[in-house]
């Protein structure tokens, strides 16, 4: 297992009458490119802030290496952030950006030239030395701003929402090029962002946050397929979360009919939350599934078709490049396995987020 | 420590800021002449100064000219930045360039030069010209302030104006003018507060007889006739401080108001 | 689609009348003499041994006051950025209050202290020591210069420090950079336009200034200002006085010049 590099231990931060961490503790292991996703307010811009040093956390403690640093200045760690808006010095010009690090840790001059190339060609951006910043596309500015992060060498990179300002294709460019660097580098990549693509895209591991609260952690697979939350289940990707009630082990009851599942523990007779992804549902003739019900909405969206299935009382979300006309009658199927069972929202945080449009 | 220090700071050049404003206000109550002997406290200073046909005339006049000349640049002004946008690249730069050299110009220079251009073409310095001075140095700063507000009129909304049935006029009246209105407000107000401060100027464009507070105070002061003097300068920073807290009580309504929309 | 370039005419016709015809005169006058012939001796007469003493000498104080103002209102800047009372308009307030009061009355008022009789004098004598003569010396004026000037140079600095954007300082500390490099190698570069703002609005009226030599220095201090005041106003050699005036303005332009052109490439040197 790989070693630990920073401890987050139980920071608490408020910003006047506003809690934004409750007590959040957090592991980043060496060469993990680990992603903070939520939602704006909660808490993953500040937790990012408080590991760079430019907020102190009101409790808890912040360890790099062992050692507590949660005292310690931004210019004495050992890390370096990509800014949400680049950052970059208008008054300098690119390769003084850069050697900005270099030049405050007093490298030769040879040195800086030699790591200024190394740079450039790494983002791609080889003879921009003497460009002006305003001349530069947000598509350059970003990769100028991480290569004058990544020039000082720092074990760890923290990176605030880079990719907001790009446009869609940039953005998957630039997506595959994080990869690519970390890679190159072996830099731990402490990454935050509110786009559940990115963060599934690129990360070893995925902290969901909500109200300055982790909600889940884990891979992108175990986050997307095992949410165990209302709230993790909705903010990733699209889901259906159905009231349901666990009649025993491997046996859920939706909308009055039994799905065998393959989730156990959850008791006998509750009443549980269950995530179906609307990919995984299965529509048929009538009679041939485990529910039957009729289409009331279809969108094609390019990728594939977007209904909606009134079945058992509820609005089944489904999606599937077979088209099912608004009026047909369908059955619905879903294979156990692709059932997933949660807890009932303990608190406020862990519910989905209800947008008021 | 540091916060110490830096308050210390701050204080320090307070201080050294209000100190002797202050101790003409404290002299102003002193009921005899001297500058540092406290003889008691008295109002007679006060009356004297509203009693001087002389101090009266000079407020009088200052404060006449300092309006009519703000309002003057600002009609002007305003007049010259609607002009200036219909131009190309080319003429609006050498314009504005031309426009700032009364502000970079030393104000006896400009003094100079506007008493010189007077008595070449023969006219006597009086009331009129130092009104018509005043105007000249006052355009630039009004032109100044409205100019940026420009900038800031959204691209299609006298357009859009127009496109509802509005008239031109109208269309102006209803868009442009509100989007500007800081900045015509601002330009004014800047415009009277150079022309009321003005001395240099105005002692080059006067000729004899006419005296604005500016003038005034000079002479006076060479000649010793002091503590009047001191009661002014209470009046006027009296009449400054309401008028500031009055407009920054006005414009922080006016943000919450914002802000509550 | 309001605008007509017409609207600029009252603008324009001003600028010639108001700017362009009064610099022709200054111009006429200082390269004429008192029978109308052209001479240029007015012109050279500002390199006369008297003249330009006085020059030097303006030159003299109004750099050093310029430096004064701008060493003091710089740290007040900075300190002002990052407080509470810099956020609110309060420090607008409080240093935009003593530039409206009348710049003669503020003057005036550093006479009634320095002055025999004054409150400097008073002190002195709780103290027990000597008079300390400040008023007419070279020091009253400079210190009038200061106190009457000050506020120009305070606002355009803090307008410059207030708007920076703290992301580029955060940045600096990021790349290891500490308070001082920081000031050094970001804030001040990018508060220069502030700077030279500043300077601009001191160094020209303290350059030409009249009034304050008149009344904190007696007699005694002569700064060009003073001297083609007194062509116009005892001597009564106009023709004088033009080309005076002609050759400060020439020396307020380039100084200027070399203003902005320090603002381009002066400053990224100076690192």
């Amino acid at each position: 297992m790989a070693k630990e590099l920073i401890r987050l231990d139980n920071l608490t931060k408020s910003f006047g009458d506003n809690t934004v961490l409750k007590g959040l503790s957090l592991s980043v292991h060496e060469n993990e490119f680990i992603t903070l996703l939520g939602p704006s307010g909660c808490g993953k811009t500040t937790t990012l802030r408080i590991i760079g040093g430019f907020e102190k956390p009101d409790e808890g403690r912040v360890f790099f290496e062992g050692k507590d640093i949660t005292d310690l200045e931004p210019n004495h760690r050992h890390i370096n952030t990509v800014f949400q808006k680049y950052a970059l010095f208008p008054h300098m010009n690119v390769e003084q950006n850069i050697a900005f690090g270099l030049k405050v840790s007093k490298k030769s001059d040879e040195y800086i030239k030699e790591k200024i190339n190394y740079a450039l060609k790494l983002v791609n951006l080889e003879g921009y030395e003497k460009r002006n910043i305003n001349s530069l596309s947000g598509g350059q500015q970003q990769r100028i701003a991480m290569a004058r992060a990544i020039v000082n060498e720092p074990k760890v990179l923290l990176l605030d929402e880079p990719l907001g300002a790009l446009d869609l294709k940039l953005r998957q460019e630039m997506e595959y090029e994080l990869i690519r660097l970390k890679n190159e580098l072996g830099i731990t990549f402490i990454y935050v962002t509110h786009d559940q693509e990115e963060a599934l895209t690129m990360s070893d591991k995925v902290v969901v946050m909500n109200e300055g609260v982790i909600q889940q952690m884990g891979t992108p697979e175990e986050i997307y397929n095992e949410p165990q939350n209302a709230f993790v289940a909705d903010f990733i990707g699209d889901s259906n979360i159905i009231d349901g009630f666990m009649i025993h082990d491997k046996l859920v009851n939706i909308c009055g009919v039994d799905f065998p599942c393959v989730d156990s523990g959850f008791g006998e007779n509750k009443a549980v939350d269950v995530v179906i992804r609307p990919e995984d549902v299965e529509l048929g003739k009538p009679g041939k599934g485990q529910l039957d019900g009729e289409v009331i909405h279809n969108v094609f969206i390019g990728v594939h078709y977007e209904m909606e299935v009134m079945a058992g009382d509820y609005e089944w979300l489904v999606q599937s490049t077979t088209s099912h006309p608004v009026g047909e009658k369908v059955s619905i199927k879903v294979k156990a396995d692709n059932i997933q069972i949660m807890h009932k929202p303990q608190s406020k945080d862990e519910e989905a987020l209800d947008l008021d449009v | 420590m540091r916060k110490i220090g830096k308050g210390l700071y701050i204080a320090l050049i307070m201080f050294f800021l209000y100190l002797p404003i202050g101790f003409l206000i404290v002299l102003s109550f002193n009921e005899g002449r001297s500058m540092a002997a406290w003889t008691g406290f008295s109002f007679h200073w006060f009356e004297e100064m509203f009693e001087s046909r002389m101090i009266m005339d000079a407020l009088y006049n200052t404060f006449t000219i300092a309006l009519g000349a703000s309002l003057a640049a600002t009609a002007i002004g305003v007049l010259a930045c609607i002009g200036l946008q219909a131009m190309g690249y080319k003429s609006r730069q050498s314009l504005l360039t031309l426009n700032n050299i009364p502000m970079l110009n030393a104000d006896i220079v400009t003094g100079i030069s506007l008493m010189l251009t007077f008595v070449a073409f023969g006219i006597s310095l009086n009331y009129e010209t130092i009104m018509f001075s005043h105007i000249c140095f006052c355009i630039p700063y009004v032109i100044l302030s409205v100019l940026p507000k420009f900038k800031e009129i959204g691209d299609n909304t006298f357009e859009a104006a127009l496109d509802l049935g509005a008239t031109k006029t109208k269309a102006f009246i209803k868009v442009i003018l509100p989007e500007i209105m800081p900045g015509i407000l601002s330009g004014f107000l800047l415009a009277f507060t150079m022309s009321v401060d003005d001395f240099v100027i105005t002692h080059f464009t006067r000729g004899a007889g006419i005296n604005t507070l500016s003038t005034l105070i000079y002479s006076q002061v060479k000649v010793g006739v002091r503590p009047t003097l001191y009661a002014l300068s209470t009046v006027i920073f009296v009449v400054i401080l309401i008028v500031l807290v009055l407009t920054n009580i006005i414009s922080s309504k006016r943000e919450k108001r914002r802000l509550e929309l | 689609m309001y605008k007509h370039r017409g609207f600029a005419l009252p603008f324009i016709i001003m600028i010639i009348i108001g700017t362009l015809v009064p610099l022709c005169s200054i111009v006429f006058y200082g390269f004429t003499d008192d029978t109308g012939n052209f001479t240029i001796e007015n012109f050279l007469a500002m390199f006369s041994e008297e003249h330009i003493k006085a020059l030097i000498f303006s030159v003299l104080l109004a750099l050093i006051s310029t430096f004064i103002c701008l060493i003091l209102a710089y740290p007040l800047g900075l300190i002002l950025r990052k407080s509470k009372l810099g956020k609110s308009g309060f420090v607008i307030f409080i240093f935009v209050l003593p530039m409206w009061m009348n710049f003669l009355l503020r003057t005036m008022a550093w006479q009634v202290i320095l002055e025999r009789n004054g409150l400097l004098d008073h002190f002195c004598q709780f103290l027990n020591i000597p008079f300390v003569e400040i008023i007419n010396t070279p020091f009253a004026v400079v210190l009038g210069m200061v106190y009457d000037f000050l506020p120009f140079m305070i606002l355009p600095i803090y307008n410059v420090l207030k708007s920076m954007d703290e992301g580029l300082i955060e940045a600096s500390y990021d790349l290891g950079a500490g308070k001082f490099t920081t000031l050094r190698k970001v804030i001040l570069p990018l508060s220069v336009p502030g700077i030279i703002s500043g300077i601009t609005m001191v160094f020209v009226p303290s350059l030409t200034t009249f009034v304050i030599s008149n009344m904190l220095g007696g007699g005694k201090i002569n700064l060009i200002g003073n001297i083609i005041e007194q062509e116009f106003t005892v001597s009564a050699n106009w023709n004088l006085g033009s080309g005076l005036s002609f050759v400060m303005m020439i020396l307020i332009v380039v100084s200027m010049v070399i203003f902005t052109k320090l603002d381009e490439d002066g400053e990224v040197n100076l690192l």
